[in-house]
């Protein structure tokens, strides 16, 4: 079986001083100086990353890998829009699972902050249909339109989805790394401009810098750190939002969900902590019902009850990292952010936010607006 | 002793409210207002530019008694001059009066383009190349329609005669900090600037402005308790509260200076124009403390200590800006140049 054994980020921000690869460097060079572990015992690299092809007319950068790094072996870019890191975490799974004995990087990373909203978010639309594209659907507006048919559907108001972030950044003040360490109140996020109804600047995870670097092996060697991946799941969806039946919910989401609990023989009772994909409040509260925590329907009620908030859940914790609403969301990174979260609470060093005896972790990464869903299971 | 012997300055009457600017674009004017510390700002006409507006300032800087046969170097300062190719500076001299053996100038550094000047002026005074030395400021500013810009980006005017004797406000010391810093820019031919959002923060206006004045309180070996006012360059209201704070500075020391709010951020002319509004309230050995900003980037800083001559030479500032008239967007477009 393959095992995490190293986890390192990056601070997450607006890191204007450092370039793609450089944060790419120091996570890298931060995971195998902490696991003393030199580069020339790296059998093969995973790199996450969406943007620097369009931003940075950046591309082939696992060349660059190999520059930077003095290496030759097989390095992998990987882009599955914001599932990125997931989607390179899941691949190197894959090559452990068809070769022994080997030990790889995952690395994902994003750099976005240098470049201006419009230009960033027109980048980020490219993960979205034509025709949506063509509409001027951008992300906060897909995602809108599902808090619109959920709150409908259910009855629930702006104030139920508020909680998600009044959560998220709270546990976002414990997090050292996280983009955003400050507390925020209900009020705050009711008040916040609006980005698209019933969505505000508080509901919505930011544009952020960042990189993480896991390793992973299959080699039996003994290691001081070591987290089992029970299970890594990729499903897909069609990518337009109008193409689906239903929008209360995600079908990639419920598809890879089903396929992971069932190769890690894990129920969702079973889970204590998890990061899920909260780029929008709405986000996370539909991820809780397709992964089997919260029935559906229930998710407004549940988030307002803050029944996953650190201090305050009798078992399951969601986002201790802060999630991507207050750790920040450099795309590419936060698949391989959010493994490397319940690493740090499996493995019992996740400071001041560690969930006590936390055995089973889950991770939900998400691609656009759900046409990629990436879920990860995995044991301390 | 070198100092400011005259100074005038013009602000177009026509304002815009940013309520004006928020609802044609779907924001909320509370948010834009609470954020930004606007409420309205200053709007030159359809027939004024920043020359014209150079020029009102100048008028009223050079009253009868300076002889201006002495003025021995014109400087314009500006991010909008109306021509490219083609000094603003001998335009000025020429309306003015101004006999023609003067050096002239414009001089471009973002919003620092004037304090730069009068700094060299400064030197040319000290130096005994000249008598007399006029620097003027002007900017006729906007953004592109639905950028940030829209709501700051205001007009106006500020001219300073400097020289060596019978001075209103002498000029104790003067610091400059620069960096290659891109926060701001407009490129050759392009009409709207561009700005890297909110990396015009942290690591442009405050890393420079708080240098500056750190380099200067050391220089001087001051305090800022030694200060009876406070000046720093204006691009929003926020801004120089939050970097006045930092260095030690009360709010009480800057609030004379926060023209800001009513009048918009005039460019070249945010920081000198704060001065101004000072001077309708600085009294006799006030110290003065001032530092200004320019994107791309850099910041002047200037100690100045009031005279007894300000008391015969202030210029009311408070009941001019008073006389104003409101337009709605559409006429500030036209008004700009836009439509």
């Amino acid at each position: 079986m393959s095992s995490i054994i190293g986890y390192y980020s990056t601070q997450f921000g607006e890191l204007w001083k450092k370039s793609l690869f450089d944060l790419v460097k120091e996570s890298v060079e931060g995971v195998l100086k902490e696991n003393y572990i030199e580069m020339k015992q790296i059998d093969a690299i995973f790199f996450g990353n969406m943007l620097s092809g369009v931003l940075e007319n950046n591309l082939h950068s696992s060349a660059k890998l190999s520059e930077i790094f003095h290496t030759n072996v097989s390095i992998f870019r990987v882009e599955a829009a914001c599932a990125s890191g997931g989607m390179a975490f899941h691949l190197a799974k894959q090559y452990l699972d068809a070769y022994s004995n080997k030990t790889v990087l995952v690395i994902g990373a994003e750099k976005m902050t240098d470049y201006s909203p419009e230009e960033t978010t027109d980048a980020l639309a490219a993960a979205a249909s034509e025709e949506e594209q063509n509409a001027g659907l951008t992300f906060p507006g897909l995602y809108a339109l599902m808090a619109q048919a959920y709150c409908e559907r259910y009855h629930y108001t702006e104030e139920h989805l508020a909680h998600i972030a009044f959560k998220n950044h709270y546990h976002g003040s414990l997090n050292e790394k996280a983009h955003f360490k400050n507390k925020i109140t209900i009020e705050q996020i009711l008040k916040s401009a609006y980005v698209a109804h019933p969505l505000k600047v508080l509901d919505c995870s930011p544009i952020s810098d960042g990189a993480a670097a896991l390793l992973v092996t299959n080699d039996s060697k003994k290691t001081k750190h070591k987290v089992e991946i029970l299970s890594s799941e990729v499903a897909t969806d069609v990518i337009s939002l109008k193409n689906r039946k239903d929008l209360l919910g995600l079908k990639s989401v419920r598809i890879a969900t089903q396929k992971a609990y069932l190769q890690a023989r894990i129920k969702p009772d079973q889970v204590d902590v998890a990061e899920l994909h909260d780029c929008f409040t709405i986000a996370e509260i539909l991820a809780m019902e397709d992964l089997g925590f919260w029935k559906k329907g229930s998710g407004g009620k549940m988030a307002k009850e803050l029944v996953t908030m650190h201090g305050k859940s009798k078992k399951l914790v969601v986002n201790t990292s802060g999630g991507l609403k207050a750790a920040g969301h450099p795309v590419g990174a936060t698949g391989v952010k959010q493994i490397g979260e319940i690493f740090l609470q499996l493995t019992n060093q996740a400071s001041t936010r560690q969930v006590k005896s936390a055995e089973i972790g889950l991770t939900h990464n998400v691609g656009g607006s759900g046409g990629t869903a990436v879920i990860t299971i995995l044991r301390g | 002793m070198v100092g400011i012997i005259s100074y005038g300055f013009y602000v177009p009457k026509y304002r815009i409210l940013i309520d004006n600017i928020a609802n044609v674009w779907g924001k909320n004017p509370k948010d834009i207002k609470s954020s930004l510390m606007i409420e309205e700002k200053a709007v030159a006409g359809i027939d004024e530019d920043s020359l014209t507006m150079a020029y009102e300032a100048a008028a009223m800087a050079l009253d009868d008694r300076i002889d201006k046969t002495k003025i021995g170097s014109i400087f314009f300062g500006s991010e909008t001059p109306p021509y490219a190719v083609n000094p603003s500076s001998t335009i000025l001299g020429e309306f003015l009066g101004v006999k023609k053996d003067y050096l002239a100038y414009d001089t471009q550094f973002a919003c620092k383009a004037a304090t730069g000047a009068i700094i060299s002026t400064i030197g040319l005074v000290k130096s005994n190349m000249i008598n007399y030395g006029l620097v003027c400021s002007a900017d006729k500013s906007t953004g592109r329609p639905h950028d940030a810009l829209e709501y700051t980006a205001g007009s106006g005017a500020t001219a300073f005669l400097i020289g060596k004797s019978n001075v209103i406000l002498e000029i104790i010391d003067q610091v400059s900090f620069s960096s290659d810093t891109p926060d701001f820019w407009r490129r050759e031919g392009i009409r709207y600037p561009s700005h890297s959002g909110r990396f015009t923060g942290k690591p442009s206006y405050f890393y420079h402005v708080q240098n500056a004045a750190k380099n200067l309180l050391l220089k001087t070996k001051l305090k800022p308790e030694n200060f009876a006012h406070a000046v720093f360059h204006m691009p929003n209201g926020k801004f120089p509260r939050a970097v006045a704070t930092s260095l030690g500075f009360s709010q009480k020391q800057i609030e004379k200076s926060l023209v800001v709010g009513k009048l918009g951020n005039s460019y070249t002319s945010s920081a000198l124009m704060g001065l101004v509004a000072v001077l309708e309230y600085a009294k006799p050995n006030d110290l003065i403390f001032f530092v200004s900003y320019g994107s791309g980037a850099g910041s002047d800083g200037f100690v100045f200590k009031v005279t007894k001559n300000l008391i015969n030479h202030r210029q009311k500032f408070q009941s001019i800006i008073n006389n104003k008239t409101q337009i709605d967007y559409p006429t500030y477009l036209k008004f700009m140049g836009i439509i």
